[in-house]
């Protein structure tokens, strides 16, 4: 429409035998209301055709909206000094207060020295565990073999946390295999759950035990993908097998591990609650207390120091996760042209 | 008859050729045969790593408590004892928690399933309405979220706590699962079928049920299995939003029975050392009862949930 008034428009003013048929179009058109206008869209006509797709969407858009969006929205109490049964609207407003609240807090640098520490020990085991073993899963010439190895690394993942932490327990408690073995072979009974010392390496261990088979796959799927004729000539060029791994194996993965590195690095303050709660003791409360944890005990147990500072320390933290996940990325994107978005 | 030797013809040099292969491959270079063997010992360490807790649990949960505690018991089980079995058995409090679970996750696996899947669909056309909008209306939710206590607010406001809705509604869709199935629509959906039915005058909620429906069954497993896994498996939700012990999932009645401190599990009647060794007897039992059900249909159903990472690792 306004193309057409301009391309009349100019062919007037540039006067170059005006074209009447143009003129008329433009005459015509600027009497169109703009209901005419919307109804020759292509969005107007196309939503007239299939509309009936949005019903489809209506359940999935409508949970996402309560349970995503609405938490979104009540973020706002992180501004205010909200008790619970406030309304949003009816809080008191208190600007930054609860964020300057949190990084006065004595407990502030601990926690963040916590929950970066904790993420970056498991980063640092976590993130090249299932690359190698997928690189070592797929030198496999046993098919059936690595089949099966398959199976049994992928088997933990299905444990649930509860589970998990429990047979941690069971393992590393007093009078467990753990300890057994330490006295059989002349050592003291050490009290794994409650001693600081012992807890990251639990929990990051235990980690990666449960998921280094289910990382592995999604680097599998790629390797599947190398092309046989690349070993082939690489193999003529007399590389041996170990190279191969690392000069087409490798390089062939590289996107994906890109991919995956970002994904890492923006989760590296995200460490989740479930599991660290559920280890929790008196006795490594020192070293297991993360952001995310204190987040619950401060919003939803009693004396804690309320929602709203609670809800402002979890915004505090995604910021930070959204921030390092945006630079991860445009590096990415600068570095290797591998990006997530 | 020239037929005959025209194939034998073709056969042969086929059939040699994988014997040529065979012979070739035994003459490794010294090189490669040791990166062969190291290859197969990390694996087989890696493999006993993950094997040997679980055994470990298993012939635990089958020896005399005597025994484990006093670590007797490596390989096989010592002094067999079901006392463990029988006492689980016996607590109401697991088979109610089971019975929960079961209920939730039928409830939330169906629901998660049939919202996810008709998203997916209307997503996965290029004629749906605004679909850059939608896109990005679930996109947002994978990497930003209202966090903990906001989360909460809304099952609070809404009225849900301490009904079993707080655990069954939140989170039947996740936008993870939602654009795995969107590109298994996109990729495994041919559009002739699509034109075909909407030539023969077929409306789309008739297209979707009759045929996208039937000829999605891959999907429909793995999102089936990924959500019902989820909440068989998870704790925390109900933990906040359940006050009322005859709602606990089994997780949560795991939880206590599991991370609870030894003394406070046993029965009334017994001495503390006999409550410490009942108790932990009942966690390895626990600790199978709960995860049968999985491991029961893990190696059945591992393979779809391995295919449902690969379709989700594609790019559209």
């Amino acid at each position: 429409m306004e193309s057409k008034l301009l391309q009349a428009e100019t062919a007037e003013a540039s006067g170059v035998g005006v074209s009447a048929e143009a003129a008329a179009e433009a005459q015509q058109s600027k009497k169109e209301s703009f209901g005419t206008k919307f109804k020759n869209s292509y969005f107007a006509r196309n939503f007239k055709r299939n509309w009936s797709y949005l019903l489809f969407l209506i359940p999935a858009v409508v949970v996402t909206f309560v349970f995503a969006y609405i938490p979104m929205y009540g973020l706002l109490i992180a501004f205010q000094d909200f008790t619970p049964g406030d309304s949003i609207w009816g809080g008191y407003w208190i600007g930054f207060d609860n964020f300057s609240a949190f990084l006065g807090n004595y407990a502030f640098w601990g926690l963040m020295w916590n929950t970066f520490l904790l993420c970056i020990l498991g980063f640092i085991i976590g993130f090249p565990l299932p690359i190698i073993v997928a690189l070592m899963l797929h030198t496999t010439r046993n098919k059936k073999i690595a089949k099966f190895l398959q199976t049994v690394f992928n088997g933990p993942h299905f444990i649930s946390l509860v589970v998990l932490v429990g047979m941690l327990y069971l393992f590393f408690g007093r009078y467990g295999l753990v300890n057994n073995i330490i006295e059989s072979a002349g050592g003291e009974r050490y009290s794994f759950f409650l001693e600081s010392g012992a807890f990251r390496p639990m929990y990051i261990l235990s980690s990666n035990w449960q998921d280094f088979g289910w990382s592995s796959i999604i680097y599998l799927a790629a390797l599947s993908g190398v092309e046989q004729s690349q070993h082939e000539a690489a193999q003529i060029d007399g590389a041996s097998r170990f190279q191969r791994v690392l000069h087409v194996d490798l390089p062939a993965i590289m996107p994906i591990i890109s991919v995956m590195l970002i994904m890492s690095i923006g989760g590296l303050m995200g460490v989740g609650y479930e599991k660290v709660l559920l280890m929790q003791t008196d006795g490594n409360i020192g070293v297991s207390e993360i952001i995310a944890t204190y987040v619950y005990k401060q919003g939803l147990t009693a004396g804690g120091l309320g929602a709203g500072y609670a809800t402002a320390v979890g915004l505090f933290n995604s910021i930070i996760n959204l921030l390092l996940l945006i630079i991860a990325n445009t590096a990415s994107k600068k570095f290797s042209e591998n990006s997530l978005f | 008859m020239e037929d005959i030797i025209k194939k034998e013809n073709y056969e042969t040099p086929a059939a040699e050729a994988p014997k040529k292969h065979k012979r070739k491959k035994v003459q490794d270079p010294l090189g490669d045969k040791i990166y062969y063997i190291i290859t197969y010992i990390v694996l087989a360490l890696l493999a006993l790593i993950v094997i040997y807790p679980l055994w470990f649990v298993i012939i635990a949960s089958f020896s005399s408590a005597d025994a484990v505690l006093a670590g007797k018991v490596y390989l096989w089980p010592v002094d067999l004892d079901f006392t463990g079995y029988v006492k689980c058995f016996s607590r109401a409090d697991i088979w109610i928690g089971y019975a929960n679970t079961i209920w939730y996750t039928a409830a939330y696996t169906v629901i998660s399933v049939a919202f996810t899947l008709a998203a997916a669909w209307a997503l996965s056309r290029k004629t749906l309405p605004l679909r850059k909008f939608w896109m990005i209306f679930f996109t947002i939710t994978m990497f930003f979220g209202g966090g903990l206590i906001p989360f909460y607010n809304v099952i609070s406001d809404l009225g849900m706590l301490d009904t079993p809705w707080a655990i069954i509604l939140p989170g039947t869709v996740s936008a993870w699962n939602l654009f795995m199935a969107k590109t298994f629509f996109q990729t495994g959906v041919p559009d002739t079928i699509v034109e075909a039915a909407e030539l023969d005058g077929a409306n789309r909620a008739r297209l979707f049920v009759s045929i996208i429906v039937p000829i999605s069954a891959p999907i429909i497993a793995v999102l089936t299995l990924y959500y019902a896994i989820g909440q068989w498996n998870s704790y925390f939700n109900a933990m906040i939003f359940l006050s009322d012990s005859k709602m606990y999932p089994l997780q949560l009645v795991l939880k206590e029975i599991l991370t609870a401190s030894e003394s406070t599990v046993g029965g009334s009647g017994e001495t503390m050392l006999e409550q410490f060794r009942l108790a932990n007897q009942l966690k390895y039992v626990t600790v199978i009862i709960s995860s049968l059900p999985v491991f029961l249909l893990y190696p059945f159903v591992q393979k779809y949930f391995a295919q449902g990472v690969l379709v989700g690792s594609l790019k559209d």
